[in-house]
């Protein structure tokens, strides 16, 4: 397996998508090429940075619309 | 606390519970209805839709998928019907047509002859998190995100920002377990280009 094929397989690695056999010659190449490793951190990296941007606050404005939506549902249905 | 006990108390009228579950879905609910409007004040209409929507519909919710990949389909809908209405979405509408895209996600002059790297890319792993995790990092982000092309978009917020999981996500998106993966690898890499254009 040469790096630029190495670079298109990444995502079937991480999803664990690839036969045992690919995920072996994967691996293989992987533990022996520092830039190929250096890929697959770099991807694990923007993973990080993607989930981080899910932590946005709700605006207080559409949090106290939304118990107020609850509360009344709340009334409408207990 | 646990899906099933979300669940149970929103039914039961919890609203601590409603609290802290809007708290914690708003980001992935707001990037994800962005990933349909890509106007922020739209996609905030669009969430607080989605939850009027979810409340009056609770108690028909059967809980064959979690309560986040129900809520998201919410998302998904109500901002496809947003997206149709709005005329001066126009504009981003047209980068809806993006085709999925083939070819090397990585660029070919990265590598010699031999298919090897000319260059190898630099280690992220041991940037202070204050850079990789930092304001101007995430922005940059999500800018890539929304130059996507939407089938590229819709897959990587609901993967990798929202975090639901492949099946998941090949439900709401009705496609297939491959398809899906070729448009999370697609779009994968171009954020790590752009992460790599910021971070070197």
């Amino acid at each position: 397996m040469r790096c630029i094929e190495v670079v298109e397989l990444m995502t079937d690695y991480l999803e664990g998508a690839l036969s045992p056999r690919e995920r072996d010659r994967f691996e293989e190449h992987i533990a022996g090429c520092d830039g190929c490793r250096a890929y697959l951190g770099q991807l694990r990296v923007a993973l990080r940075v993607m989930s981080g941007l899910a932590a946005e606050p709700v605006p207080a404005r559409i949090q106290e619309e939304l118990v107020a939506a609850f509360r009344n549902w709340k009334s409408g249905n207990v | 606390m646990g899906e099933g006990s979300d669940l149970e108390a929103l039914r039961h009228g919890d609203e601590g519970a409603f609290v802290e579950l809007t708290s914690r879905l708003h980001g992935p609910m707001l990037r994800l209805a962005m990933a349909y409007v890509g106007d922020h004040h739209v996609a905030e209409d669009v969430v607080q839709e989605a939850w009027l929507t979810a409340i009056r519909s609770v108690d028909r919710f059967e809980g064959r998928s979690s309560l986040k990949t129900w809520i998201s389909g919410i998302v998904i809908n109500l901002a496809r019907a947003r997206r149709r209405k709005e005329s001066r979405l126009v504009t981003f509408t047209s980068l809806l047509r993006g085709e999925v895209g083939r070819g090397p996600t990585v660029d070919r002059a990265r590598f010699v002859r031999d298919g090897t790297w000319r260059e190898p890319p630099r280690r992220w792993e041991n940037m202070p998190e204050e850079t990789l995790l930092g304001k101007e990092t995430l922005a940059r982000v999500g800018v890539a995100i929304d130059a996507l092309p939407a089938k590229l978009r819709e897959v990587i917020v609901l993967r990798d920002v929202s975090g639901l999981d492949n099946s998941a996500v090949s439900e709401l998106l009705g496609i297939s377990a491959e398809n899906q993966r070729v448009r999370l690898h697609r779009a994968r890499a171009a954020v790590r280009k752009a992460l790599e254009d910021y971070l070197g």
